[in-house]
């Protein structure tokens, strides 16, 4: 999707601010927006494709303005709904209860089993095994497609129909532009793909420089 | 407005946006747990994890590892995800890219925010900043300049955009006047800022002189 998240390259952004010794959460909301979308994604209520997604689809302001945890937040209650897991009647509903009984808290209790699968969809298992033989090798010369899908996809705008070299095979992985859409695995070889920064950048390219991006087989074409 | 009234008011507009989000967040945790797909424990556990023991210090062991022996570096290099689990640290999909004398690696994801979090812990604020990942891919020397590492022209810079599940993580080159440290001693002077590729490890203080 040719979103406002597609920043690549983009101008207009001044120096990276940084917060010296930060706190891995800034507020105990964050930390339980990020273990409800582990446990969500670990019990297979939704995947990461379909959670950057729903990132993704925020309105280009509302992106912009909000905190990294606020899009977790709001995809993960999209997916939910989308899902049928929760309804936003539901949502709303207990909003208001909420803004009625501040002190309200939810029962607590213990889940050793669902922790462990929790735990354990937190590993990384995109890789499958090859349904075929890589197209692409080691050294070929390649061209990423002028593609623009309405959906999910990890072709950024700024490597679109430029001209790269093979730099390595990492295997079948799972096609993010299937899985976010519930079309399936689809897997397909990934490469890492390195492109000089002039032929990215034209004459703004800062000198010795490349790019390098992880690219799904059907992005590319032989050069 | 005047500015401090400007301030107050953008002041008290963040705080509602956060009483918000976290009003938020309490409805849809407390709805889940009703519904038997969350527990308090779940959310405490996954949360004192990340706080605790999942963080760059995992990396630093990875890296210190790699600067004493050579095989580990090799299959490090080879093979990420297997050499990282070796370690204990195993769950990204990983791939560890060397810095050089003529190469430099960075590493950024500009479409959200991917990063090797098993052997780094959660990325900060400012790796899924706007303002990093627009900039880092385009115009990465003047980026490092500003974190305060000015790379020779003669120095290959390399931007890996973290685009699949692969993560990356920079191998740092190890400091002139470490020889005689330990591996533990090595780990504690690899930031976590040096895995990713926006600063040099240093020497301890006084390192020249002993070398």
């Amino acid at each position: 999707m040719d979103g406002v998240h597609d920043l690549g390259g983009m101008h207009g952004f001044g120096p990276v601010v940084r917060e010296e010794n930060e706190p891995v959460f800034h507020a105990p909301w964050e930390g339980t927006v990020y273990a409800i979308n582990r446990t969500a994604m670990g019990i297979g209520l939704y995947n990461i494709d379909e959670m950057r997604h729903g990132i993704e689809r925020l309105p280009p302001a509302e992106y912009l303005r909000s905190t990294y945890y606020e899009r977790w937040l709001a995809t993960i209650e999209r997916n939910l709904i989308e899902k049928g897991v929760l309804s936003a009647a539901e949502i709303d509903a207990r909003l208001a209860y909420l803004r009625e009984h501040p002190d309200a808290e939810p029962p607590r209790r213990a889940d050793p089993a669902l922790l462990e699968r929790v735990l354990r969809g937190a590993r990384a298992a995109f890789q499958r095994p090859p349904t075929g033989e890589p197209r692409f090798h080691v050294g070929d010369a390649v061209v990423t497609r002028n593609i623009h899908p309405k959906g999910h996809t990890r072709l950024p705008r700024y490597a679109r129909d430029k001209h790269g070299t093979i730099s390595h095979y990492h295997g079948y992985y799972v096609f993010p532009d299937t899985q976010a859409h519930g079309q399936g695995e689809q897997p397909q070889p990934v490469y890492s793909v390195a492109f000089d920064a002039r032929e990215l950048w034209d004459g703004a390219a800062e000198p010795r420089a490349r790019v390098y991006l992880d690219l799904w087989e059907s992005y590319l074409e032989p050069a | 407005m005047s500015e401090s009234h400007a301030n107050g008011a953008a002041h008290a507009h963040e705080h509602e946006r956060e009483s918000q989000a976290a009003l938020r967040t309490k409805a849809i945790e407390s709805l889940l747990i009703e519904k038997g797909l969350l527990t308090t424990d779940v959310v405490d556990q996954v949360v004192s994890r990340y706080e605790h023991d999942i963080g760059p210090l995992n990396g630093a062991k990875v890296v210190a590892r790699a600067w004493v022996d050579p095989a580990y570096k090799e299959r490090l290099l080879a093979d990420g995800t297997a050499a990282a689990d070796e370690l204990g640290f195993g769950g990204n999909h990983l791939k560890v890219v060397e810095n050089t004398p003529t190469v430099h690696n960075l590493v950024v994801c500009t479409l959200c925010s991917c990063y090797p979090w098993a052997v780094l812990g959660l990325p900060p604020t400012w790796y899924k900043s706007f303002e990093y990942r627009a900039r880092a891919v385009s115009e990465p020397r003047a980026l490092l300049r500003e974190f305060g590492l000015a790379l020779d022209e003669s120095v290959e810079v390399r931007v890996w955009d973290s685009s699949s599940e692969v993560r990356y993580m920079v191998l740092p080159e190890r400091p002139a006047g470490t020889e005689h440290l330990s591996e533990a001693e090595l780990a504690a002077l690899v930031t976590r800022d040096a895995m990713i590729g926006v600063a040099k490890v240093q020497a301890p203080v006084g390192a020249e002189a002993r070398a």
